[in-house]
C-alpha cells in the first residue's frame, strides 16, 4: 500500500533537513568488521567437500570446436571431473536475451559452456573441477581441443558491412535498432541559424570490481534443493533464473549474498561460467566454487560503452536550442546478455540525449551490433556517460559557435525549475527537477568567475587550464516499465519486514542488497527514525531469498528510494502495532502514545510510559495478560512499487577544472565539483561518497580505461598492469553540494544517487580538456582522452 | 593464476648458488626480491624447474663508498637506496630515479641487482647505469668479472650475464662538482612503467655543456644512449637553439616500437620533450 | 613437475606456525588457505592492486608476490593481527568515521599502507598521502575519504605531539 494519497503538503527544501536519523551522516555499523579483515566474502567460505572449477576458455574470438578430448585432464592430480558444454547442457538449458519492449531485438541462444562454437575470446569451452584451484589450473594444459578458426567481426563498422554474419539464422549483425523522430524535426533544423555537429567515440571499458566474480553452489541431492552463495546484486532474479534453467522448483533454490567486494552493475548479469558452476554442483552432488581470477575477469566480465555517436544541435542566433539529432552506433559482444539484454545501454542514450534542455525537435537513430569481442551489458550509469558527454559536448560547441559563455548558454536553455511535470521529446516524463538551482549553486561553489579570470591570466603565461560543465538527468527508482513490461522476471517492487524483538531491538529484512554502498545503513536509519528506536538497536539483513521479502535487489539506483520506502511503510505499520499493544497494556488510547528512544511515551508530554523491551516481553511471553480478542502483530511486511513515472529522474551538474600540458598531452585534474539533487538524502556522508566514487569511476573511463583488441579479436591489455584504472595520485578532490527536491511518489521522498557521479564526470572533463585546448585549436573527441589523443588533436603527431 | 609447480633451493653462499645455476642450467631462475619474477610466474608466463633464492647470501647487501665510486650490492633494496644518505649525496641520478620504481610494497623487497639482471627496457636503473657508465660485477665458476654498462645490455631481457653467473654488485662513479644530473620519466599513473624516460648526466665547463650521456628507457629493447643528440650538445650553452638542435638529432638515435601505451611517433615526441626539459634544468644550474 | 613442500617456521601475528608449505604457494594463499586468515584479499595476483598487502618484518609487502617459503624465520603481521593488537585502532576509527571504505575489499591492504604512513611519513601533506596510497586500488570510494581519514590521524598525532612537547 503506497502512502501517496495521505501525503502531507511538503514544502521545497533547499537544504537537507534532519528528522531523526534521516539526514544524518551516521557511520555504517557494517564497516567495522570489514576494517578488521573480518568480512565474509564468498572466497572466504569453507564447506565440506568443496570442489573448485576452472574454465577452459576459447583463445580464439570465433572458432568452431571440431573436437575435444579431456581424457588426459582426468588423469591429473586432484581432478574430480572434466566436462564439455554438451554435458553441462543436460543440466542447464540455454537462454536468449531479448525483451518484448525493445521492438525487434534479436539474439542467439547461449549455453553455459559453448558446445559447437566459441564466439568470443574468453568464452568457456570446458569445465575442470578439482580439489583445489591450483590443481584445476594445472590440468588445463592437458585439454586437447581442435579449433577451426572462423572469420571475426572486431571493428564496429565491419558489423554492418554484411561481409560476415556471426549468427546466420539472425540474418545480420544487428541486435537492436531504434528510430524516433518528432514531427517538427525537419522544420526545426531547417530554420535554425546555427547547426553544430560532432562525432564522438567512446572506447569499451569494464567494471574491474576489486572482488572478482564469485559463486559457490551447494546442491542438496536428498531433496533436490540448492543453496547458491552468489556475489550478485539481484538474488531473487537469480533464484528465478537458476530455478527455470536447472529445472529445480523455485522455492527449492536459495540465493545468499555474502559481503560483496564491489559490483557497479558487473554482478547483476547472468554469466555462463556461473550458471555452469551451479550445474556442476548438481551434477557432482557436492559444493562447487568458482572465483574468476583477474585475467579471466577482463575477458569474461561484461564490457560496456563502445559507441561512435554523431550528434547535431540546432539553435537560433539568440542562443535557443531547437533540437538534437543523434546517430549512435554501438558494439556489443556476440550475444545479448541475459536477462536484461544488451540493447538497454543504447536505448538509454537515445532516451537521455539532450536531457536537461528545453527543446522539442529530436531525431535519434540507434544501431546495436554484434561483434566477436567480449559481451557487454549494463555497467554503472548505463548509457548516461555517453548521452551526457555528447550532449554537453555539443552544447559547448554551440556555445562556442555563438560566442556565448558555456554557463550562460546553459542557463538560457536548461528547462526552467517551474516547468514541471514535463514530457521530454523521447517520451520520458520528468516529475520535478531543479537544473537552475543546481547551476546557480555550482557556479557559486566553484567560484566560476574567478576561475575564468585565473584561466585567462595563466593562458598569458602559456599555462592551459580548462573548465568543463556537464548538466545531467539521471534515471533512478525505475518502475516495471524498465524491464518487467518486456517480459523479464525482474522485480521492480521491493519489500521490507520489520520485527520488534522481545528485548526491544528492531530486526529489518529487506529485499534490496548491499555491495558496500551502505543500503543496510540507510534502511537502519529509516527504520529507527520511523519506529522510534535508537540506531544501535537496529539490525538489518539483506541478500537471502529464504529470509527477506521478494524484490528486485540493487540496480538503476533504486535501493534507497524503493527499499527505503518499503522500510518506511513497514515502520509506520509496526509502530502502530506496537502502540496497539502498549495501549492494551496501559489501557489508553493509542492516539495518546508515541515511541521515542526505545520506549513508548506520552505523545504530548514525552513522558516514558513503557520501554519497548516491556512491550516485547508482554507480547511474546505474557499474551495471557492481554485482552482475549487481541493478537499482537510485532512483525510487519510492506512493499513499494514506483508507479507514477517510468523513472524518477534526478538532476545534477558537474564541473571539472584541468590543466593540459600541450607538450606532453598529459591532463592534470585540478578539481571536480558535483551539485546533485537526489531528493531526500538519508545519509549525506554515504551519498557524497557514492557520488565521489562514481565521479572517479567516470573519470577512469574518460581518461584511462579502454579494452584494446587486435584484428583477431583478442584482448591485448587484460591485466591490471596494462588496463589502467584510476589510482589515488591522479584523482582530484571532489566537492559536493546538494539541492533537495523530494519525489512525491513516496513518503520518504528519496531518489537514487548511486550512478550520478559516473554519469556526469566524462562529459565534464571532456569539456574541460577542450576548453583548455581552445586557444591552441585542438579538440579531443575520443575517450579515453589519452596523452596521444591530445597530442594528435593538437597536430603534434 | 596459480604459479606452476617448481622446486626451490636457498643457497647460503655465492658458490653454492653458482653450483645450482650450473646444475639446472636454463631450468633455474634466480629469486631475489621476486617482484618481477613472482608476477611472471602468477601470470603463467614462465615455468622454471627451480627457483634459486639468493636472499640468504650475506655480503650482497652492502653499500660501500670508495674514493671515486660507490659499490652497491645486488641485494640492496629500492627502499634502502631511497633511505641512503650516501646514495643521495654521491649518486644523485640513481637517487632521483628510485621514487619512480613501482610502489612502496615493491620497493621494500625489490632489489637493484634484480632490476639490473632482468634489464626490463622500461626499468629505471639500467638507463641510470648506462648514463653513468656504471660497472656491473658478475661472478661465475671462473670468478668475478667487471662489465661496463655500455657492453652489458645486449637485447630484450638479454644481458652479458651468462646463465651460470650471478650479478653480485653494481659500481657507480660518484658525481663530480661540474656535473648536473637529471632523471625524469613520463607515466600515465604514479608508479606505472614509463611511456618514456631519460637519465641524463651533463658535464659542464664554463657555462657550457662539455659532454652529455643521455640514456633513455622505454625507447627500445634496452636502455638507449642518444649519442647524436649528445654530440649536438657538445660545447654548447643550454639555450633553446641548442635544445632544438639536440631534438632534431634525436631521430637518428631513437627508433622506438609502438606498444599498448604509446605509438612510435608518440614516444619519439615525448623523448624530445624530456630532452628539452633536462637541458632547461641544466640551464637553471649553470 | 610434482608439487614440492618445504618446512618453514614463521611467526604469524605472534603465533608460531611450523609446517611444510607448498613451495609454489604465495603468502596470501598460504594465509588464506592454510591458516584461514581470510582478511588479506586477492584482487589481481600480479602485484598491482595492493589488496593482498601484509607486513613482513615490519615492512609492507605484496603478499601475492611473496612465496610462503620466503617467510621462514620471519614475522608476518596480517590485518587480523594488527587489528587484534590495537595497532590499527586509530586508523580504523578514522576510516569508520570518514566512511573511507565501501565494499571493504581494498581496506586490509589500504590500512597497512596507512599504518606505514603514520609510522614513517607522519608529516605527509594530502598530496603526499595520495602518493603513498597510489599503489592501492579502490574502486568504490574515489580515494578522497581515505585521504581524509589518514590526514585526520596524522593531524591528531601532530597535535598530540605538540601538546606533549609543550607540557
Amino acid at each position: 500500500m503506497n502512502a501517496r494519497m495521505e501525503l502531507p503538503a511538503r514544502q521545497q527544501e533547499s537544504e537537507a533537513q534532519v528528522k531523526g536519523y534521516i539526514g544524518k551522516s551516521s557511520p555504517r555499523a557494517g564497516s567495522k568488521r570489514l576494517l578488521q579483515g573480518r568480512g565474509a566474502y564468498i572466497d572466504d567460505m569453507r564447506l565440506p567437500r568443496l570442489a573448485h572449477v576452472v574454465f577452459l576458455r576459447s583463445p580464439h574470438a570465433h572458432a568452431r570446436i571440431k573436437s575435444m578430448d579431456l581424457g588426459e585432464v582426468l588423469k591429473q592430480p586432484g581432478v574430480i571431473g572434466a566436462f564439455t558444454g554438451a554435458q553441462i547442457a543436460q543440466y542447464c538449458t540455454p537462454w536468449v536475451a531479448v525483451l518484448g519492449h525493445l521492438k525487434g531485438i534479436k539474439s542467439a541462444p547461449q549455453h553455459a559452456v559453448a558446445i559447437d562454437r566459441a564466439c568470443w575470446q574468453g568464452e568457456p569451452v570446458a569445465a575442470i573441477v578439482a580439489q583445489t584451484r591450483r590443481q584445476a589450473e594445472d590440468a588445463l594444459q592437458f585439454a586437447q581441443v581442435d579449433y577451426e578458426v572462423l572469420p571475426v567481426i572486431v571493428e564496429i563498422e565491419d558489423a554492418l558491412k554484411g561481409d560476415y554474419v556471426i549468427h546466420p539464422e539472425l540474418g545480420d549483425n544487428i541486435c537492436f535498432q531504434r528510430e524516433l523522430k518528432t514531427d517538427d524535426f525537419d522544420a526545426a533544423f531547417a530554420r535554425a541559424d546555427v547547426v553544430v555537429e560532432k562525432t564522438y567515440k567512446f572506447a569499451r571499458h569494464t567494471g574491474v570490481t576489486n572482488e572478482t566474480r564469485a559463486v559457490l553452489a551447494d546442491y542438496q541431492p536428498a531433496d533436490h534443493s540448492l543453496t547458491v552463495y552468489h556475489a550478485t546484486q539481484a538474488p531473487h532474479m537469480m533464484q528465478d533464473i537458476i530455478s527455470r534453467h536447472l529445472n529445480i522448483p523455485e522455492s527449492n533454490v536459495r540465493i545468499v549474498c555474502k559481503d560483496v567486494g564491489g559490483s557497479f552493475g558487473i554482478k547483476v548479469h547472468v554469466y555462463p561460467d556461473e550458471m555452469a558452476t551451479v550445474a556442476l554442483s548438481v551434477m557432482l552432488r557436492r559444493p562447487v566454487k568458482f572465483i574468476a581470477d583477474r585475467l579471466e575477469s577482463f575477458i569474461s566480465d561484461i564490457h560496456a560503452r563502445e559507441h561512435i555517436a554523431t550528434v547535431r544541435m540546432a539553435c537560433t542566433k539568440e542562443g535557443d536550442i531547437l533540437g538534437f539529432d543523434l546517430n549512435d552506433l554501438t558494439a556489443i559482444g556476440p550475444y545479448s546478455v541475459y536477462p536484461r539484454t544488451s540493447g538497454i545501454e543504447g536505448n538509454q542514450v537515445v532516451n537521455l540525449t539532450g536531457g536537461p534542455y528545453r527543446h522539442k525537435a529530436y531525431r535519434a537513430q540507434l544501431k546495436v551490433v554484434f561483434t566477436n569481442k567480449n559481451v557487454t551489458c549494463q555497467y554503472r550509469a548505463v548509457g548516461h556517460p555517453i548521452a551526457v558527454a555528447l550532449t554537453e559536448g555539443i552544447v559547448d560547441e554551440g556555445a562556442r559557435a555563438l560566442g556565448m559563455d558555456p554557463a550562460e548558454f546553459r542557463r538560457r536553455n536548461l528547462i526552467a525549475d517551474d516547468a514541471y511535470p514535463y514530457t521530454f521529446p523521447s517520451g520520458l516524463k520528468f516529475e520535478k527537477l531543479s537544473h537552475h538551482q543546481c547551476l546557480d549553486k555550482l557556479l557559486k561553489l566553484m567560484d566560476y568567475d574567478n576561475l575564468r579570470a585565473e584561466q585567462a591570466a595563466l593562458r598569458k603565461q602559456g599555462v592551459y587550464r580548462g573548465i568543463g560543465l556537464a548538466a545531467m538527468i539521471e534515471v533512478t527508482n525505475p518502475s516495471p516499465a524498465f524491464y518487467g513490461v518486456g517480459g523479464a522476471r525482474i522485480s521492480a517492487q521491493d519489500g521490507a519486514t520489520l520485527r520488534l524483538d522481545p528485548s526491544g531491538m528492531l530486526n529489518v529484512l529487506v529485499s534490496v542488497t548491499e555491495q558496500g554502498q551502505g543500503t543496510e545503513a540507510v534502511f537502519a536509519q529509516v527504520a529507527a527514525t520511523i519506529v522510534g528506536v535508537t540506531l544501535e538497536n537496529v539490525r538489518v539483513v539483506t541478500g537471502d531469498t529464504a529470509v527477506t521479502p521478494y524484490g528486485g535487489g540493487t540496480w538503476a539506483s533504486r535501493g534507497a528510494g524503493i527499499g527505503g520506502e518499503a522500510v518506511l511503510q513497514a515502520g509506520k505499520a509496526l509502530k502502530a502495532n506496537i502502540l496497539a499493544v502498549a495501549a492494551a497494556v496501559l489501557k489508553l488510547d493509542a492516539a495518546q502514545l508515541d515511541i521515542a528512544d526505545n520506549a513508548v511515551v506520552d505523545r504530548l508530554t514525552g513522558e516514558q510510559r513503557m520501554p519497548l523491551a516491556e512491550v516485547g516481553r508482554v507480547a511474546y511471553f505474557r499474551p495471557d495478560t492481554l485482552p482475549m480478542d487481541f493478537q499482537s502483530e510485532l512483525t510487519v511486511t510492506r512493499h513499494f512499487t514506483p508507479r507514477e513515472f517510468g523513472f524518477t529522474f534526478t538532476n545534477g551538474i558537474q564541473a571539472s577544472y584541468v590543466e593540459v600540458d600541450p607538450e606532453t598531452g598529459f591532463i592534470k585534474l585540478l578539481k571536480h565539483w558535483c551539485v546533485e539533487d537526489c531528493g531526500t538524502v538519508i545519509n549525506p556522508m554515504l551519498v557524497d561518497e557514492q557520488l565521489r566514487g562514481g565521479v572517479v569511476q567516470g573519470l577512469g573511463g574518460a581518461l584511462f580505461e579502454e579494452c584494446l583488441y587486435n584484428e583477431e579479436g583478442q584482448m591485448l591489455n587484460g591485466s591490471m598492469a596494462d588496463y589502467l584504472v584510476p589510482m589515488a595520485f591522479e584523482m582530484p578532490d571532489i566537492e559536493i553540494a546538494h539541492v533537495c527536491t523530494p519525489t512525491m511518489t513516496s513518503e520518504l521522498g528519496a531518489k537514487g544517487a548511486g550512478e550520478a557521479g559516473t554519469a556526469g564526470a566524462p562529459g565534464a572533463v571532456m569539456n574541460a580538456v577542450n576548453d583548455a585546448l581552445q586557444p591552441l585549436g585542438g579538440n579531443v573527441i575520443e575517450q579515453p582522452m589519452t596523452p596521444e589523443r591530445v597530442l594528435a588533436a593538437l597536430g603534434k603527431l | 593464476m596459480k604459479a606452476p609447480a617448481f622446486d626451490y633451493v636457498k643457497p647460503a653462499s655465492v658458490d653454492e648458488a653458482l653450483g645450482y645455476l650450473k646444475q639446472y642450467g636454463s631450468g633455474a631462475q634466480v629469486l631475489a626480491g621476486g617482484q618481477s619474477l613472482m608476477a611472471v610466474l602468477n601470470l603463467g608466463l614462465a615455468m622454471p624447474e627451480v627457483l634459486v633464492d639468493i636472499t640468504g647470501i650475506s655480503g650482497l647487501k652492502d653499500i660501500v663508498v670508495h674514493p671515486d665510486s660507490v659499490r652497491i650490492g645486488a641485494l640492496v633494496t629500492h627502499a634502502t637506496l631511497q633511505a641512503s644518505a650516501d646514495v643521495a649525496k654521491y649518486l644523485p641520478l640513481l637517487w632521483q630515479s628510485v621514487p619512480h620504481v613501482a610502489h612502496l610494497a615493491i620497493r621494500n623487497v625489490g632489489t637493484l641487482g634484480g632490476s639490473m639482471a632482468l634489464a626490463d627496457p622500461a626499468a629505471e636503473y639500467p638507463a641510470v647505469a648506462l648514463a653513468l657508465k656504471a660497472v656491473i660485477t658478475l661472478q661465475g665458476p671462473k670468478g668475478q668479472r667487471q662489465v661496463a654498462a655500455d657492453d652489458y645490455f645486449r637485447g630484450l631481457y638479454d644481458t652479458a650475464r651468462a646463465e651460470d653467473e650471478l650479478l653480485v654488485a653494481v659500481t657507480f662513479p660518484k658525481v663530480k662538482n661540474n656535473q648536473v644530473m637529471v632523471f625524469d620519466e613520463l607515466t600515465r599513473r604514479r608508479g606505472d612503467y614509463a611511456l618514456c624516460g631519460l637519465a641524463a648526466a651533463f658535464d659542464l665547463q664554463g657555462g657550457k655543456i662539455s659532454a652529455a650521456r643521455l640514456a633513455y628507457l622505454s625507447m627500445g629493447d634496452t636502455p638507449v644512449l642518444a649519442r647524436a643528440a649528445a654530440e649536438a650538445l657538445g660545447g654548447k650553452a643550454p639555450t633553446e637553439d641548442t635544445i632544438a638542435a639536440a631534438q632534431a638529432a634525436l631521430a637518428q638515435d631513437l627508433a622506438p616500437r609502438g606498444d599498448l601505451h604509446g605509438s612510435a611517433k608518440g614516444k619519439l615526441h615525448w623523448a624530445k620533450v624530456l630532452l628539452a626539459r633536462s637541458i632547461r634544468q641544466v640551464g637553471k644550474n649553470v | 613437475m610434482s608439487d614440492k613442500r618445504r618446512p618453514i617456521s614463521v611467526m604469524v601475528n605472534a603465533e608460531r606456525i611450523e609446517r611444510p608449505v607448498l613451495v609454489r604457494q604465495h603468502l596470501v594463499d598460504f594465509l588464506r588457505e592454510e591458516l584461514d586468515l581470510t582478511g588479506s584479499h586477492l584482487g589481481c595476483e600480479h602485484g598491482v592492486c595492493g589488496a593482498c598487502q601484509v607486513m613482513v618484518d615490519g615492512q609492507v609487502v605484496r603478499g601475492c608476490l611473496t612465496l610462503a617459503v620466503q617467510t621462514d624465520g620471519k614475522q608476518v603481521q596480517t590485518i587480523e593481527g594488527l587489528s587484534d593488537s590495537g595497532e590499527l585502532a586509530p586508523l580504523q576509527e578514522a576510516f569508520f568515521k570518514h566512511n573511507a571504505l565501501q565494499c571493504g575489499f581494498c581496506s586490509s591492504g589500504m590500512l597497512i599502507t596507512a599504518l606505514n604512513i603514520v609510522r614513517h611519513h607522519p608529516d605527509s601533506t594530502r598530496e603526499e598521502i595520495r602518493d603513498h596510497i597510489s599503489g592501492n586500488f579502490c574502486r568504490c570510494t574515489g580515494y578522497q575519504a581515505i585521504v581524509d581519514a589518514i590526514e585526520s590521524v596524522l593531524v591528531k598525532n601532530r597535535a598530540t605531539e605538540i601538546l606533549g612537547a609543550s607540557l
